[in-house]
C-alpha cells in the first residue's frame, strides 16, 4: 500500500518536470540562429525578440514563433542591431510597418494618454466620493444624538440654548 | 430622488460610451495598417515573367493600382483568384502582384493554370519587401492612388463585395452596373 500512495505524486512530479523540460526545449528550439558575436547585442536581441509580437500568431513573441514571418522579422532585428541601431530605433522600424500592435508593451502617446491617466483619476474620484459618504454617515450618526434637539425644535419651537 | 440622479447619469454615460465603443470597434482580427495615408514603400523586385524588367514602386505612380501580396502556398489566394481575374477584366485598376516567399516555378505554374490577373509580378523571395509593406498574412491587397499613396488595405481574400464596397468607391469610379441589383432582388 505504501508505495502506491506515493506513486501518483511521483508520477505527477515526473510529468511536470517533463513538461517543463519540453517547454524550455521548444522555447529555445524555435530560434536556432547562432548567437550574435557580442554578448551585449545578444542580450538586446533576446529582449527585443521577446517584446515584439509575431503578427501572424498574435499571442506569441517573435522569439517563440515558428512561422516564417517571425524568422524574417528576427533576422531584421539581428541586422538592425548589427547595423548599430538603438532598441528604440528598432521598435520604431517595426511600428512604422506593423503599427503599435507589434509592441507587447504599448507606449504612452497622445492617443492613449487618457488610458494611462484614467486609473489615478478614477481612484481620486472614488476616494472623494468615499470620503464624502463617510462624512455624511458620520454626521448622521452624530445627528442621532442631536436628534432629540432637532425634534424638540420642530415640535415645540423651543428656543435654542 | 436627487441622490440617485448623479449615479444614474454616470451609468447612462458609461452605457453610451460602451455601446458606441462596441459599434465602432474594428474587427478584432484586423489590424489597422500604419501605412494608410503614407507613400507606398519603395521596392525593386525581380519580375517573375519578364526577366530584365524589375518591378518597382515606379509602377504605382500616375494611376490607381492594386498591390496584391500572394503565394502559391496560400489557400486563401486560390480562393480570391477568380475575383482578381474579374478585376483584371474590368480594366479599371491594374494589379501589381508581389509573390511572397515562393518558388518561381510554382508561381509560374499557378499563373498558367489559373490565369494571370497581374499586370506584372515581383518575386519577394526573402520576404523583405513584404515586411516593408507590413504584410502579416497572405493574401493582402493595397489600394494605391495616382500619387503613390496607400489608400486602403484589405487583409484576406478579395471578394466581389469587398472590391465593390471598399475599393471601387475610393477609386471614385461609379459602381459596376450590376451593383443596384441586390436592392430590387426581392421582386
Amino acid at each position: 500500500m505504501r508505495p502506491s500512495r506515493f506513486a501518483p505524486a511521483l508520477l505527477l512530479s515526473a510529468g511536470l518536470a517533463a513538461l517543463g523540460l519540453t517547454a524550455s526545449f521548444s522555447a529555445s528550439a524555435v530560434d536556432n540562429t547562432p548567437p550574435l558575436p557580442d554578448p551585449q547585442l545578444q542580450q538586446r536581441y533576446f529582449e527585443l525578440t521577446h517584446e515584439l509580437r509575431c503578427m501572424q500568431c498574435q499571442n506569441e513573441a517573435l522569439a517563440d514563433s515558428p512561422v516564417s514571418l517571425a524568422a524574417d522579422l528576427r533576422l531584421q532585428v539581428r541586422e538592425l542591431l548589427l547595423a548599430g541601431q538603438s532598441d528604440d530605433q528598432i521598435r520604431d522600424h517595426m511600428v512604422a510597418r506593423y503599427g503599435e500592435f507589434i509592441l507587447f508593451r504599448p507606449r504612452m502617446s497622445a492617443r492613449n494618454a487618457w488610458l494611462w491617466g484614467a486609473p489615478p483619476v478614477l481612484m481620486l474620484i472614488g476616494l472623494v466620493v468615499a470620503w464624502r459618504v463617510v462624512r455624511t454617515r458620520r454626521r448622521l450618526v452624530g445627528g442621532d444624538d442631536d436628534g432629540g434637539d432637532a425634534d424638540d425644535a420642530d415640535d415645540g419651537g423651543s428656543p435654542g440654548p | 430622488m436627487n441622490r440617485f440622479l448623479l449615479p444614474l447619469a454616470a451609468f447612462a454615460l458609461l452605457l453610451v460610451v460602451l455601446i458606441v465603443g462596441l459599434k465602432h470597434a474594428p474587427q478584432k482580427d484586423i489590424i489597422p495598417s500604419p501605412l494608410i495615408g503614407k507613400s507606398a514603400p519603395h521596392f525593386t523586385l525581380p519580375n517573375l515573367l519578364d526577366e530584365g524588367h524589375p518591378v518597382s514602386d515606379d509602377a504605382l505612380k500616375g494611376r490607381w493600382s492594386l498591390v496584391n501580396v500572394w503565394g502559391t502556398w496560400c489557400g486563401e489566394c486560390r480562393a480570391e483568384h477568380a475575383t482578381l481575374l474579374q478585376i483584371k477584366q474590368e480594366a479599371r485598376v491594374p494589379i501589381i502582384g508581389i509573390d511572397w516567399r515562393d518558388q518561381d516555378a510554382d508561381a509560374k505554374n499557378w499563373l498558367t493554370q489559373l490565369g494571370d490577373p497581374y499586370e506584372r509580378v515581383g518575386t519577394d523571395h526573402d520576404g523583405r519587401v513584404a515586411i516593408d509593406w507590413g504584410v502579416y498574412g497572405a493574401p493582402e491587397s493595397f489600394l494605391i492612388d495616382p500619387a503613390g499613396t496607400v489608400v486602403y488595405k484589405h487583409v484576406g481574400a478579395m471578394t466581389p463585395q469587398v472590391w465593390q464596397q471598399e475599393f471601387l468607391p475610393r477609386v471614385g469610379a461609379a459602381p459596376a452596373p450590376a451593383a443596384p441589383a441586390p436592392a430590387g432582388s426581392g421582386a
